[in-house]
């Protein structure tokens, strides 16, 4: 069946979202997500290091000896990581302290060498932008959707700015690792019961035609 | 003839009779509570109640389950809660336990009969992790006005941090961690020291220990291996370096674990099935005990203890499962 091509953008952000549905990435979706801005900018980097060697990747695809394709993926992915490193040093010293080895990490995000080998190295440029774009865009969602809850929750203040009274009392845990995953596991509930009330719907509406 | 299935010998006991009877065994401890913590004990013992019956009751009709209120698992659920909580705990925080609790210790995992973790507990290591300060913040017991004044803690506006007005009193766990100072033994017995709810007189929590095992509605050997284990730990700790170690009986009868040993730790659904197997959980959460308030940052361990050996108990079933006859290994 042909897809119109907008959907190779479209189905990063819902239908294969790379946390949320394919579960990819999760390291650094639990572990910078405690503030909203740390999310943002641990989701714009990858989302970067995706589209750009996505574009690399599928351009020289077919130069690249089908044997020695994980080493030059991770060659490419690499130099990309060096780059963001350095620009989110020269951007905000703080941030990537906060950050701290998760930037360098972004190289063995599994989520961008499975869409390297998944995607990248068999499509066209063309196509490779919308998916990487999709999966980038998907991620850096994932991530805000985390870091917002845990932030407000955690700090009581969103991107920084304070939301409540002075009497907000915090919650600890939402800033501990621990509320990752309790946030996560909250989203992937809510998404879960989403759907099935979607395709309950869905079949009834099927039955009754 | 009627032909049935196995088993053919029923005692008579239904789930719901057993729990009731958890509940006789609870309220000595219940009112005691109230008179030594006066109101906030009181709001505080019946907003955990609340909590975990309404969590119950709306999520079986979300999930579409028939009630389960009828078994009385969640009114004890509710009570043990509550009666682990600092008495001048803000209320909108004690809800926030007991619906963490139920819903995520409870009902996620499939109900009554197949939680992993002992859903009191849940919900008060959700609320540790959460609000630290308020959950470690002692209000003094047998306070003149405790019948007459509700702390202004304890009715906290929903996501405000509570205004503690009495000032706070000193666990006589956290006194001997921090400052060095013991308590008499005596005082522990009756409850004259301040603690969480219901936790801090150890004579009504065994006596209700004691009726539960007079009506064959508890395991025993998990209470007694844990209270075995901490006696024996720190008796030899305290022998070797006596001024370091306290005595056992102090180490017996303060914090939680009185309550723990009889009324958490014995969870007949989070606990091993053999008896070989309630004896290596009892040591596993006596051990634990000693090790957090000897050597750990806190000055109690006991909810951690318990949840941990929670964790364990089904491979400690199945390490301690007995040779069937005429296999091999």
């Amino acid at each position: 069946m042909a897809q119109p091509t907008t959907n190779q953008f479209i189905k990063g952000l819902w239908q294969q979202n790379p946390i949320f549905v394919q579960a990819l990435g999760l390291c650094p979706a639990l572990a910078v997500s405690n503030s909203a801005i740390n999310a943002l900018t641990m989701g714009l980097a990858t989302s970067f290091v995706l589209l750009s060697s996505g574009v690399i990747i599928s351009s020289i695809r077919s130069l690249i000896p089908r044997e020695a394709r994980i080493v030059s993926y991770i060659c490419i992915i690499a130099s990309l990581v060096t780059t963001v490193d350095y620009v989110i040093k020269a951007i905000s010293l703080d941030l990537h302290k906060s950050l701290g080895a998760f930037i360098s990490l972004i190289v063995v995000n599994c989520l961008i060498l499975g869409r390297a080998e998944a995607f990248a190295s068999r499509n066209t440029v063309g196509k490779t932008v919308l998916d990487s774009a999709g999966m980038g865009a998907g991620f850096t969602i994932a991530l805000l959707c985390i870091g917002v809850i845990r932030e407000v929750l955690g700090a009581g203040t969103l991107f920084g700015i304070g939301l409540f009274p002075d009497t907000f009392q915090t919650w600890t845990i939402m800033l501990l690792p621990s509320g990752g995953f309790f946030v996560l596991a909250f989203w992937l509930l809510a998404i879960g019961l989403w759907n099935d009330a979607r395709e309950r719907s869905a079949k009834t509406a099927e039955e009754t035609a | 003839m009627e032909i049935a299935s196995s088993p053919h010998v029923a005692s008579g006991a239904s789930v719901d009779d057993i729990m009731r009877n958890v509940v006789y065994a609870l309220l000595p401890v219940v009112v005691f509570a109230v008179f030594a913590f006066g109101l906030s004990a009181l709001l505080v013992l019946t907003t955990a109640v609340l909590a975990c019956v309404g969590t119950e009751y709306v999520l079986n009709r979300v999930a579409g389950a028939p009630d389960t209120l009828g078994d009385w698992s969640v009114v004890i659920t509710g009570l043990l809660y509550g009666l682990t909580l600092p008495p001048g705990l803000a209320l909108w925080m004690v809800a926030v336990g007991g619906i963490f609790g139920v819903g995520v210790g409870k009902f996620l995992f499939g109900g009554l009969g197949s939680n992993a973790f002992n859903p009191a507990l849940v919900g008060r290591a959700f609320l540790q992790a959460a609000f630290p300060s308020a959950m470690t913040t002692w209000s003094p017991a047998f306070l003149a006005d405790r019948f007459a004044h509700i702390s202004s803690s304890t009715l906290a506006f929903p996501f405000a941090r509570p205004e503690y007005d009495a000032i706070s009193a000193a666990t006589p766990l956290s006194a001997m961690k921090f400052r060095d100072t013991g308590t008499d033994p005596m005082e522990l017995m009756l409850g004259l020291t301040s603690g969480s709810v219901g936790e801090t007189c150890a004579v009504l929590i065994l006596v209700g220990g004691i009726y539960l095992v007079a009506r064959n509605m508890m395991n025993w050997r998990i209470t007694v291996s844990i209270l075995a284990t901490v006696a024996t730990m720190t008796l030899i700790a305290n022998t070797l370096a006596p001024g370091e170690y306290p005595q056992p009986m102090f180490m017996l009868l303060s914090g939680g674990l009185m309550l723990g040993a009889v009324f958490m730790a014995t969870d007949p659904v989070a606990s091993p099935i053999t008896d070989t197997g309630c004896w290596v959980y009892g040591l596993l959460i006596g051990g634990l005990i000693v090790v957090i308030r000897f050597w750990g940052g806190m000055a109690e361990g006991v909810m951690y203890a318990i949840l941990l050996a929670n964790a364990v108990s089904p491979h400690i079933d199945n390490l301690v499962q007995p040779r069937v006859y005429g296999s091999r290994a």
